[in-house]
């Protein structure tokens, strides 16, 4: 069992509200994505609300969406995201999300065992503003687990 | 490195050699390989492992049960994942479609995007499909239930870049190279390969 896990925190800027016409096909598909992620291998961890979904917290700004979930490595989480049915909602985000003028998804690494906090996260993701570093990254620029510790 | 990669296929046995490995699904000993191209199998394992010095094929080895040889694990060649490329005199493509894709996903303008690659996809069209696939280097071979997959991605590393974008185009530029001449072309990804299927409309579930 791995030391670490990987955090993962991206965020989305809604075109319009949850409820409206526009956002429905991404609403509709939200429970099969969820379901998705949790039998993908890898998966850890996902931040929800008693609706089953994260949608409801806003931490940001009002028409900002978070997600926030945990993985094994790198490579499950990048195979759920580009690999698995994950990959045609991801193909149509321009029809429900805004581009953002900063970065919109951040990993870190963590100790196993210990969940991410939304504060927490909301801070790596601002860390990497000045770039990708070992504490905020990036699926594109990532970086290695902290050295495992020998028992 | 490239240059003397590309260098490498230039004997036509060799050439034949590489071609039979990189269009099989799984790795190949030099037996299958001695078979398929008509030449002894030391001549085989000879322009085998040349190809591997070159950095065109990659080596692994498989214990295979039963038969004669059981046991003793083969020798097995595959394309290699290394890219190579050359152009004279220099150009950079990829660099060039690394600043648009990064100057597409800050401005948000994939819609355009899906548009424009329809509109050339349209224009790549001629012949039967699956040929116009193998012409432009998708390796296209046919799945159960009158379904195209295709083993190659023609924008492998960009599409590992930038996956949601790329892969958004390339379906965009096959579903307006199908056209609507009965396929329905949808994203259905597996491990490896490109994202892109490509179903007969007469055979839906």
């Amino acid at each position: 069992m791995a030391d670490h896990h990987v955090a993962q925190l991206n965020i989305a800027r809604l075109r319009a509200p949850l409820d409206s016409p526009e956002l429905a096909d991404f609403v509709a598909l939200l429970p099969e994505v969820n379901d998705l992620a949790e039998r993908s291998p890898g998966y850890v961890w996902r931040l929800q609300d008693e609706s089953g979904d994260a949608t409801a917290l806003r931490p940001f700004e009002p028409d900002i969406i978070v997600n926030l979930t945990v993985w094994q490595s790198i490579e499950s989480l990048r195979g759920f995201v580009y690999r698995t049915a994950h990959l045609e909602p991801m193909r149509r985000r321009r029809e429900w999300f805004l581009p953002l003028d900063r970065p919109h998804l951040v990993l870190w690494w963590i100790p196993a065992g210990v969940l991410p906090t939304l504060a927490e996260a909301a801070e790596r993701l601002e860390l990497l503003r000045r770039g990708p570093s070992p504490e905020a990254f990036t699926l594109r620029e990532p970086y290695p687990a902290p050295a495992e510790r020998v028992a | 490195m490239s240059l003397e990669a590309v260098g490498a296929l230039r004997e036509p046995v060799r050439r034949a050699v590489y071609e039979y490995v990189v269009t099989q699904a799984e790795p190949v000993s030099r037996n299958e390989v001695a078979e398929a191209v008509g030449v002894g199998r030391t001549l085989a394992a000879f322009h085998l492992d040349k190809l591997a010095e070159a950095g065109l094929l990659e080596t692994s080895y498989a214990s295979r049960s039963g038969g004669p040889g059981a046991g003793r694990p083969a020798k097995l060649y595959r394309r290699s994942a290394a890219e190579h490329a050359v152009t004279l005199p220099p150009r950079d493509y990829r660099l060039l479609a690394d600043v648009l894709a990064s100057a597409v996903e800050r401005s948000g303008v994939e819609p355009a995007v899906h548009s424009a690659a329809r509109e050339l996809g349209a224009k790549l069209a001629g012949g039967g499909v699956f040929e116009r696939l193998g012409t432009l280097g998708y390796e296209p071979f046919e799945d159960v239930d009158q379904t195209i997959r295709l083993r190659n991605c023609p924008f492998h590393a960009l599409a590992q870049a930038y996956p949601a974008l790329v892969c958004g185009l390339n379906l965009a530029l096959l579903d307006g190279l199908v056209g609507d001449r009965g396929w329905d072309v949808r994203l259905d990804p597996g491990p490896t390969g490109c994202c892109v299927v490509i179903r007969s409309k007469n055979n839906q579930d």
